[in-house]
């Protein structure tokens, strides 16, 4: 049987793809494991998960362009020149911002 | 070429990568095996020269970093056979060619170890020459290869300090010991200049027009010479080739070339050490079956 090897490097990171390992078992996957992936303290933690578990998904259709989900979705530049030099026509701006600054 | 197979071959060339379950054309397929296969080979043989020298280490330290250079090698060539597994050739039919001479594996694991002095350059320079190949490998278009490429790197570059170790302590050693580590590099520098491979130019070679290899074979020469032949002679070493120097206009290495067809007949199992360590392979294997078979029928 072919177990996936996840390993971790340190608390907080994610748990990254390592390679596989073939084992008749999962007590003799978890000792290759420990061997080929901690034999030098090289992972706080190890995941086995035997191949025929794991479910790939890998075609994401769009049909109809979600655009609106995704900041590629949405060009605020010229609408926002536009909406300051309307303020500073109708004499909206207070303070020192007015439409040539720019605000954060 | 159809244009499935172009359009692959132009993703490829330009830095694109593929993973396990995409389609492969045939050519990429079958290249991509037979050299992945040659790599995993050359792991498992590479351990031959060094584990003649266990016993024989001159130090509990050298003894038990040589055991687990050996055993991180072993592991390079499980992982590696896991990959040629995953592309549809099984480890037992790449066992079967290696014992039957049919597949090939790296030049320098055919040739014996004299010295203590070989086991130095070995874990020195050869590895030194193969980090060159292997780093060049992290780029591979096939993912899953350049992916376990990343661990077998790290653990490589354990394997060249303890080498350099080895030989700094020899050559601050006794005369004695300086003239073992000359003499071990005068019989390994020819495996060293063969060791990338022919002076075939990158657009001709199959392995790099599919970005298997990212570099063609001189170019990893001149690298290999560029780190380590500064390093060889600030030791008062001398390199065995006379023509060996850096031309300054070109900025690269010159060098008395290697011959070809000495390299074709040693990889071809005519070295010196080829079918001592090809024999010892199978004979091993047989030992073996049973606890492979006990082990299968265990977990069916």
């Amino acid at each position: 049987m072919i177990y996936e090897v996840f390993r971790q490097e340190r608390k907080g990171q994610p748990f990254a793809h390592a390679g596989s390992v073939t084992a008749p078992d999962e007590r003799f996957a978890e000792i290759y494991a420990r061997e080929q992936y901690g034999r030098r303290q090289e992972s706080t933690a190890l995941w086995l998960v035997p191949r025929r578990a794991l479910r790939e998904i890998d075609e994401f259709p769009d049909e109809f362009d979600l655009k609106y989900r995704r900041v590629d979705g949405y060009s605020i530049k010229a609408r926002l020149k536009e909406a300051r030099a309307a303020a500073e026509n109708a004499g909206r701006l207070r303070g020192a911002v007015s439409a040539g600054e720019k605000s954060t | 070429m159809d244009s499935r197979t172009q359009e692959f071959l132009e993703y490829v060339q330009s830095g694109g990568q593929v993973e396990t379950g995409d389609w492969l054309p045939d050519e990429y397929r079958s290249r991509l095996i037979k050299f992945i296969e040659m790599h995993g080979n050359s792991e498992l043989m590479g351990v031959l020269p060094e584990r003649d020298w266990i016993l024989r280490a001159p130090t509990l330290q050298r003894k038990l970093a040589l055991t687990a250079k050996i055993q991180d090698e072993v592991g390079h060539a499980q992982l590696i056979y896991r990959v040629v597994e995953d592309l549809g050739k099984p480890r037992a039919a790449c066992l079967d060619d290696l014992v039957s001479g049919k597949a090939k594996f790296h030049n320098v694991f055919h040739y014996p170890t004299k010295t203590w002095g070989d086991v130095g350059v070995i874990a020195w320079l050869v590895d030194a020459a193969a980090i060159v190949s292997q780093k060049a490998l992290l780029k591979c278009s096939y993912a899953p290869y350049a992916r376990i490429m990343k661990k077998i790197c790290w653990e490589e570059s354990f394997h060249i300090l303890h080498g350099r170790d080895v030989i700094l302590a020899m050559v601050t050693g006794t005369q004695e010991q300086f003239e073992l580590v000359q003499e071990a590099l005068d019989r390994w520098w020819e495996p060293l200049m063969h060791f990338h491979g022919n002076l075939i130019p990158a657009d001709e070679d199959p392995m790099y027009v599919w970005r298997i290899k990212s570099q063609a074979n001189e170019d990893a020469r001149q690298q290999f010479l560029d780190g380590y032949v500064p390093q060889i002679r600030e030791l008062g070493l001398e390199v065995p080739d006379p023509a060996l120097r850096k031309d300054e206009a070109t900025d690269r290495w010159v060098y008395t070339e290697p011959d070809w067809e000495r390299l074709r007949a040693v990889v071809t199992g005519h070295g010196p050490a080829s079918q001592d360590r090809i024999d010892f392979r199978r004979r091993s294997r047989e030992h073996v079956e049973w606890v492979e078979r006990l082990l299968l029928a265990e977990a069916a």
